[in-house]
């Protein structure tokens, strides 16, 4: 009963005239941001804080988180139409969605993206309402070997990532471990790899190589063939998914949503693998594999639904613990304590109305978002036909606008130039760097985590195996190892057999 | 001829720079201000900058905006100012990373005390020994007795190199005479929340990281650093009070402005953070967060100089002591 108290708290909050006002702002901006590429929800956030020194705290709070969530939409806007992820997240996006565009069906990929964290964002928001504080307790289990554990999971499950060569996925894969390796080593303090480049103390900026390998190589392989670019072009067949669309994304989504939720919790960096995860779920329960990489739709609706899921759940640590989950959880720390809002373990019990406020939002600024983004569909999905000579020059514009804007950092912008040109090197090797994002984005976490379980347990490594959520997560890499390994090894097989007829 | 071009033109660049130095130094500010802050937004360091720009741009008649020029622990931040026109436009907020960094890195973009003028100190935020909440010591001599009968077991969470909790933590072994297994994070939000899940054992860290964890009884306070107790903690000693004679150690800010700025202008500036420390919001927000505005004493240049030059001293063996670098 208390809890329909505190939702009814909640709502009353939230849909006062001025915080709905607030939702609205924040999701557009939220949006208009995530469909710029490479401008995200850090910088723009960090901008707008002086101005909310002048509004109510849920007003200003309502906003901001708006904003986070709201870009997670637009990022996949980007990802989808023109194969260029903003964060980690719409990195899996736009392997199967970016095919789906390719082959006329921009408006159903961006539909289902839209729907899928739609039912993600309502799901988890409920979750985040009724169970925040017993899923804290399970999220301060974690500690530096249970991560470890979890992240070797997540490197093995990047080998699924792949639809073509299983060796070139895991070359990409080492590739991405060794250029996370670039900055200060934290518990030495030595520069690792910086080429004595202070700029890189802090490693590559995950924007501007994502933008790279993915973005910029991806313009120089439509400049490459100047005749047959009008592939996008041609034929968009119906903006809106079929029912048999809609038939295969529902389960999909759903699962998405539980994995998403589920990592989403883990401060240590779990929603970071909630996209991943759930595309490798997607494409091992698939009675069509091969689909994948050429435009699977439950490529497209299980991460972005994980992805949304892992964005809401991401908020339990701040709000419960008081802990950033990430940079953008660190801005609204900020702005809270402008406020006069130290957020910490009290939090709930000392601003009911801020507290559920907030929550209460989530699930309205999803709803706008819904709401704003299928009609909008059409305009996306008509940017395409804006000609290539127009277009590329403003996503390179505001690719390095957004890039700088994350640190001010010019060395950033040559690792854009850097990573385009490897990337398009890739491409023509044939190799993806979705794996490659991956590795980048985990190697940190799986080294940090190694390390920190090393020094924790005095150098025992027996501490990943005794430790019982370590154990089990290192039982499921083994299991997905095995699994994803079993068609290639049959197929081998098969192949040796019939050498020998 | 050509001589006598170049000497006029030359003549005209200085002339016109040297009245541009007059003009900023008498109407200043006559644009909005840029204030660079070596961390990411949202952190401590921006928090209190937030805070006092605001104030400060009510008396300057002109806004300050926030700059986040992170990475590189704070140096980067520092480096851009260094390098920047000293007219007045661009100025830097850091904390005690700026006396620390100068051992820290080797070998830094800037000298520390030859690249800046000074404006003032802003605040000096105390640190807190903290420990997982279950741990069994009741007090602070009895946490140190904990500590070096279980030297090898008893883990101290910080940061990472040349943040507060590194530079406490180094402090703290120093003070008991006892090395104890250092884990490292990245950032303050993962080191607090394994201190919360229990993972490790003690931290030493800024109040405005600590303040709402002791109170919510999540993690257990054993001393705080500052000369006196804090009215947010009030039932936490002193460290010296506890046992630890002469610990006391603060993350102190201070504004600095880029060398050959005119002393008019870091004495306008001077004048505006003053005005700024006595702003009740601000003094009330750092309240909550468990510190309090530098004494106007201390929002002068000369105040800042003194404490960079004697911070420089103190921590230079410190560090060299273990023997940690961050190049």
């Amino acid at each position: 009963m208390e809890l329909f108290h505190n939702l009814a708290l909640g709502f009353s909050t939230a849909s006062s005239l001025a915080n709905l006002f607030f939702c609205l702002i924040g999701v557009l901006l939220g949006t208009l941001i995530g469909v710029l590429p490479g401008i995200g929800a850090t910088a723009t956030i960090a901008m707008l804080l002086p101005i909310t020194f002048q509004l109510e705290p849920v007003s200003s709070l309502i906003m901001l988180a708006g904003i986070y969530y709201g870009a997670q939409y637009g990022g996949s806007t980007t990802a989808i139409l023109i194969n260029m992820p903003g964060e980690s997240s719409s990195a899996v996006t736009a392997i199967d969605g970016y095919q789906m565009a390719r082959k006329g069906r921009a408006g159903a990929a961006l539909a289902i993206a839209a729907l899928g964290s739609f039912f993600a964002g309502t799901v988890s928001t409920f979750l985040v309402a009724v169970f925040a504080p017993p899923l804290t307790k399970i999220a301060l289990e974690f500690g530096a070997a249970e991560y470890f554990s979890l992240m070797v999971v997540g490197l093995v499950s990047s080998i699924a990532l792949a639809s073509g060569s299983i060796v070139k996925a895991l070359a990409m894969v080492v590739l991405g471990l060794l250029l996370g390796l670039v900055g200060t080593d934290i518990y030495s303090g030595a520069p690792r790899f910086t080429l004595g480049i202070r700029e890189y103390a802090d490693g590559l900026n995950f924007v501007a190589v994502a933008v790279g390998v993915f973005g910029i190589a991806e313009i120089l392989r439509n400049l490459e063939g100047e005749k047959n670019r009008t592939v996008l072009i041609t034929k968009v067949t119906g903006l809106l998914p079929t029912r048999d669309d809609f038939r295969k994304m529902f389960a999909p989504v759903v699962r998405g949503t539980i994995i998403g939720s589920a990592l989403g919790i883990l401060p240590g960096g779990g929603a970071i693998l909630a996209a991943f995860a759930s595309y490798t779920v997607e494409k091992r329960v698939s009675k069509t594999p091969q689909e994948f990489g050429h435009g699977a739709i439950a490529g497209v609706a299980g991460p972005e639904s994980a992805n949304n899921a892992g964005a809401q759940t991401s908020f339990i640590p701040l709000l419960t613990l008081g802990i950033p989950a990430n940079p953008v959880m660190a801005l609204m720390v900020g702005a809270m304590i402008i406020q006069g809002i130290v957020p910490g373990p009290n939090v709930a019990t000392e601003q009911p109305a801020l507290f559920w406020g907030i929550i209460a939002s989530m699930w309205i600024g999803n709803l706008m978002l819904v709401v704003l983004n299928l009609p909008l569909i059409g305009l996306w999905v008509k940017l395409l036909t804006i000609p290539y000579y127009v277009l590329f020059p403003i996503i390179m514009a505001f690719c390095s606008i957004g890039v700088y804007s994350v640190n001010s950092n010019v060395y950033d912008l040559y690792a854009v130039a850097f990573f385009g040109f490897l990337g398009y090197a890739l491409v023509k090797l044939r190799c993806e760097p979705a794996p490659l994002l991956l590795g980048f984005v985990l190697g940190p976490l799986l080294e940090e985590n190694l390390r920190r379980a090393m020094i924790l347990s005095r150098g025992d490594p027996s501490t990943f195996v005794t430790r019982p959520i370590s154990a089990t997560l290192l039982a499921i890499a083994l299991v997905v190892l095995v699994v994803v390994l079993l068609p290639s090894i049959r197929a081998k097989r098969e192949e040796v057999f019939q050498d020998e007829e | 001829m050509k001589f006598f071009k170049a000497l006029a033109c030359a003549t005209a660049v200085a002339a016109v720079a040297l009245s541009s130095t007059v003009a900023s130094a008498a109407g200043y500010p006559e644009r909005s201000i840029t204030m660079i802050v070596p961390f990411s937004a949202g952190g401590p360091t921006d928090t209190v900058s937030r805070l006092v720009a605001e104030a400060m741009s009510k008396d300057l008649g002109q806004q300050i905006i926030i700059e986040n020029v992170g990475g590189a622990g704070g140096t980067l931040g520092a480096g851009r100012v260094a390098n920047a026109e000293p007219d007045g436009y661009t100025v830097l907020l850091h904390h005690i990373g700026m006396a620390t960094s100068a051992t820290l890195y080797r070998k830094l973009a800037y000298d520390t005390l030859k690249s800046f003028e000074y404006v003032g100190l802003v605040t000096d935020v105390p640190m807190t020994i903290v420990a997982r909440k279950d741990m069994e010591a009741k007090d602070l001599k009895g946490l140190i007795d904990y500590a070096k009968t279980h030297k090898d077991t008893v883990t101290v969470a910080n940061a990472g190199i040349g943040a507060a909790s590194h530079l406490c933590g180094m402090l703290f072994m120093s003070a008991i005479q006892t090395a104890l297994v250092t884990v490292p994070y990245k950032g303050t939000g993962p080191a607090m929340t394994d201190l919360l899940g229990g993972q490790v054992d003690i931290m030493c860290d800024q109040t405005t990281n600590t303040t709402k964890q002791i109170q919510g009884g999540t993690i257990k306070a054993y001393a705080v650093t500052s000369p006196k107790r804090l009215d947010v903690l009030k039932d936490v000693p002193t460290a010296v009070e506890a046992g630890l004679a002469g610990f006391e150690v603060g993350i102190w800010h201070g504004i600095y402005a880029p060398k050959g700025t005119p002393a008019a202008v870091t004495e306008r500036l001077s004048k505006a953070l003053k005005v700024a420390l006595k702003d009740p919001n601000v003094a009330a927000r750092f309240a909550e967060l468990g510190t309090a505005p530098s004494p106007e004493a201390d929002a002068t240049p000369a105040a800042l100089k003194a404490k960079l030059e004697s911070e420089i001293a103190r921590w230079k063996p410190v560090i060299q002591s273990a023997g940690q670098y961050a190049d």
